[in-house]
């Protein structure tokens, strides 16, 4: 099985700061995966560079069959090929309906002008209902978004991400603030979307991770200090001693 | 779940009954087609407050919706205006070149009555040749286009190198009062190709209509005005409604966020400020015919803050809030700048009016700004919620 995204021997520098030192990454096309390490280990600027907000100094970034750069591209681009970002702190447009917030994110024509002309189908419609009962927001579809809970913020945004269909799912944090309740829905959610697509979860709670029960990749100073099963990992005495050891 | 266009906008068919009823009241009480209450001045200042309310548009679609402080949209206001101007004063003085040579023993030749047509328009400046912009002014319909090519183009090269270097919030204001300061500087040159500090002047004077009263051109003009904004209104209003809007306010909200669903924002971005350029630059050709004189000083970097001061007092992100800005405020500008307003005596000091409206509406702004961000289309808002709870 081809790897759906292939990051190799990537390295950036913030004012001389190695935030990623020779990182390389794999993941398959359907594939559930956490991403966990200490503050400062490079998993939020890991992210920057997949979706094209930073520029690595060195290295490449592979995506699919036919082995795109993604370096070479912009973000809408890169967004538009399949990858999709859930970022730490739930970003919805607040003063816009559960539902635009979803019909906007819907994978459609992104260009302005197939969008100034762009007339909502039924297929759209029934899409965005689906979406939303997949969330458990379907009776609030018509509420502003900024009146939503935390959690209830937190599906909003993936179920915006669930609307790209991506291929590829970043998501940076998704426990953070919620209730158990909550929790567990998004554990499912998240699991279900791996079923058919990659997820790359960021997360600091080792409990969350247990979870989610996939291959864990551990990431210090830039690059994988360890990759497997959780228990594999947490039994590592490298891992043991920069994380789970403080 | 669908509704038309208008069960969707209910605000646009208030406003297309207000504008009605405004144009129906203003032409019954004119001097031409009424009872001559309002005089024609007065309609002439009413067309052009029409006018600015079309450019107010223009700005709160820019600002308000789409987030982009731009501080230049007078420029393309301005540049509307020189591109009408420049046919109507090519056309009358042809006219008044043509009938003067007529008495003349032999025939003047077609380079002789060009020659005397750039010597009355350019004199002023010491010249006589025509610059190369003015290749075109002979033709009304080239002058028309170019009404909406010459802001349009400028914004779209203006608009590609700015916002695909990523600039936003402050210093695009900062890069786009540059351009209507840079604009304005070039223009008061002499050998600007447009008669420099003088502008263009005569504009009230409409080839071919010399048969018309003026009290009569004042309203057609002020027909035109009204109908201008009207399609403007209902264009902005398709154009923030649907998804184009949820975008556009998206980008607003939050530009990153935007990019990561997949949307260019820098097209998106472009396409509004290309579209109100070319906005603006209609309303300016209306409005300067009206007025009668442009110049130089009409772009200067206050007018585009004003501008924005219209529309944050009348309301941004509400369409009826940037109609109702601008009218008020430049209605109020014109009433205490032109002396009629009362000066206040206060025994030791008068206020006068002329010299004191900026610092009222100086301090109106920094009122608004604190007390009722959202302007006076805020108040509707109140209103209406007060009405849903009772």
């Amino acid at each position: 099985m081809s790897a759906l995204l292939e990051v190799s021997g990537v390295s950036v520098s913030f004012d001389g700061f190695k935030a990623i030192n020779n990182l390389s990454f794999q993941i398959g096309p359907a594939e559930l995966r956490a991403v966990i390490g200490p503050n400062g280990a490079g998993k939020t600027t890991f992210m920057d560079i997949v979706t094209g907000k930073t520029r690595p100094d060195e290295g490449s970034v592979l995506w699919g069959e036919k082995s795109q750069n993604l370096l070479k591209m912009s973000e809408a681009r890169i967004a538009q090929a399949g990858v999709g970002r859930k970022f730490q702190r739930p970003t919805v447009f607040e003063d816009q309906s559960v539902f635009d917030n979803l019909l906007m994110a819907l994978k459609n024509e992104r260009g302005p002008l197939e969008v100034l002309f762009y007339k909502r189908s039924r297929a759209d419609d029934a899409r965005v209902e689906a979406l939303a009962e997949e969330i458990g927001l379907a009776d609030q579809l018509h509420r502003t978004s900024g009146e939503l809970s935390h959690g209830q913020k937190q599906w909003l945004e993936i179920g915006m991400l669930l609307a790209q269909e991506p291929r590829l799912l970043l998501v940076d944090e998704p426990a953070a603030g919620m209730t158990l309740a909550e929790r567990e829905h998004t554990t499912d959610l998240l699991r279900e979307a791996a079923k058919t697509r990659a997820v790359v979860v960021v997360e600091h709670d080792m409990e969350f991770v247990r979870r989610l029960g996939c291959k864990v990749t551990v990431l210090h100073e830039g690059s994988v200090l360890a990759e497997g099963s959780i228990d594999h990992v947490t039994q590592d005495p490298q891992v043991i001693e920069v994380y789970l050891g403080r | 779940m669908k509704r038309s266009f208008i069960a969707n906008n209910p605000s646009v068919l208030i406003f297309i009954a207000c504008l009605g009823l405004f144009t129906l009241g203003v032409t019954l009480m004119s001097e031409a087609f009424g009872t001559a209450v309002i005089s024609t001045s007065f309609v002439k200042t009413l067309g052009k407050t029409l006018c600015l309310c079309l450019v107010a548009i223009a700005m709160d679609l820019v600002w308000g919706y789409c987030g982009i402080l731009s501080l230049g949209h007078f420029a393309f206001f301005g540049l509307g205006g020189y591109m009408i101007g420049m046919w109507l004063m090519y056309a009358r003085t042809e006219q008044i070149v043509v009938a003067s040579l007529a008495n003349a023993e032999i025939p003047p030749t077609a380079q002789e009555v060009t020659d005397a047509i750039g010597n009355q328009i350019f004199g002023v400046v010491g010249g006589s040749d025509f610059p190369a912009i003015w290749a075109f002014a002979d033709s009304l319909a080239i002058q028309l286009a170019l009404v909406v090519l010459v802001p349009g183009l400028l914004a779209l090269v203006f608009g590609w190198l700015a916002f695909r270097s990523r600039v936003t919030g402050v210093y695009l204001s900062i890069l786009t009062q540059a351009m209507t300061l840079a604009l304005s500087l070039y223009l008061f040159q002499n050998d600007s190709g447009l008669r420099g500090n003088n502008g263009l002047s005569g504009l009230q004077n409409i080839p071919g209509a010399e048969a018309i009263p003026q009290s009569e051109i004042s309203i057609y003009f002020f027909w035109a005005s009204a109908l201008a904004l009207l399609l403007g209104y209902l264009l902005a209003a398709w154009v923030v409604s649907g998804k184009f809007g949820s975008v556009v306010r998206g980008i607003r909200d939050d530009e990153a966020r935007v990019r990561f669903l997949g949307y260019s924002v820098e097209g998106y971005k472009l396409f509004v400020f290309t579209l109100t350029a070319v906005i603006a630059g209609i309303a300016g050709a209306l409005y300067y015919p009206q007025a009668g004189i442009i110049n130089p000083a009409e772009i200067a970097p206050i007018a585009s803050i004003y501008l924005a001061v219209w529309v944050a007092i009348g309301g941004r992100g509400r369409l009826y809030g940037a109609v109702i800005g601008a009218a008020t405020v430049s209605l109020l500008s014109s009433w205490f700048t032109g002396g009629q307003a009362p000066s206040i005596n206060l025994g030791f000091y008068t206020i006068d009016w002329v010299d004191w409206w900026l610092v009222l509406l100086g301090f109106s702004f920094v009122l608004v700004t604190l007390f009722a961000p959202k302007g006076i289309g805020g108040l509707f808002d109140y209103l209406v919620r007060k009405g849903d709870a009772k």
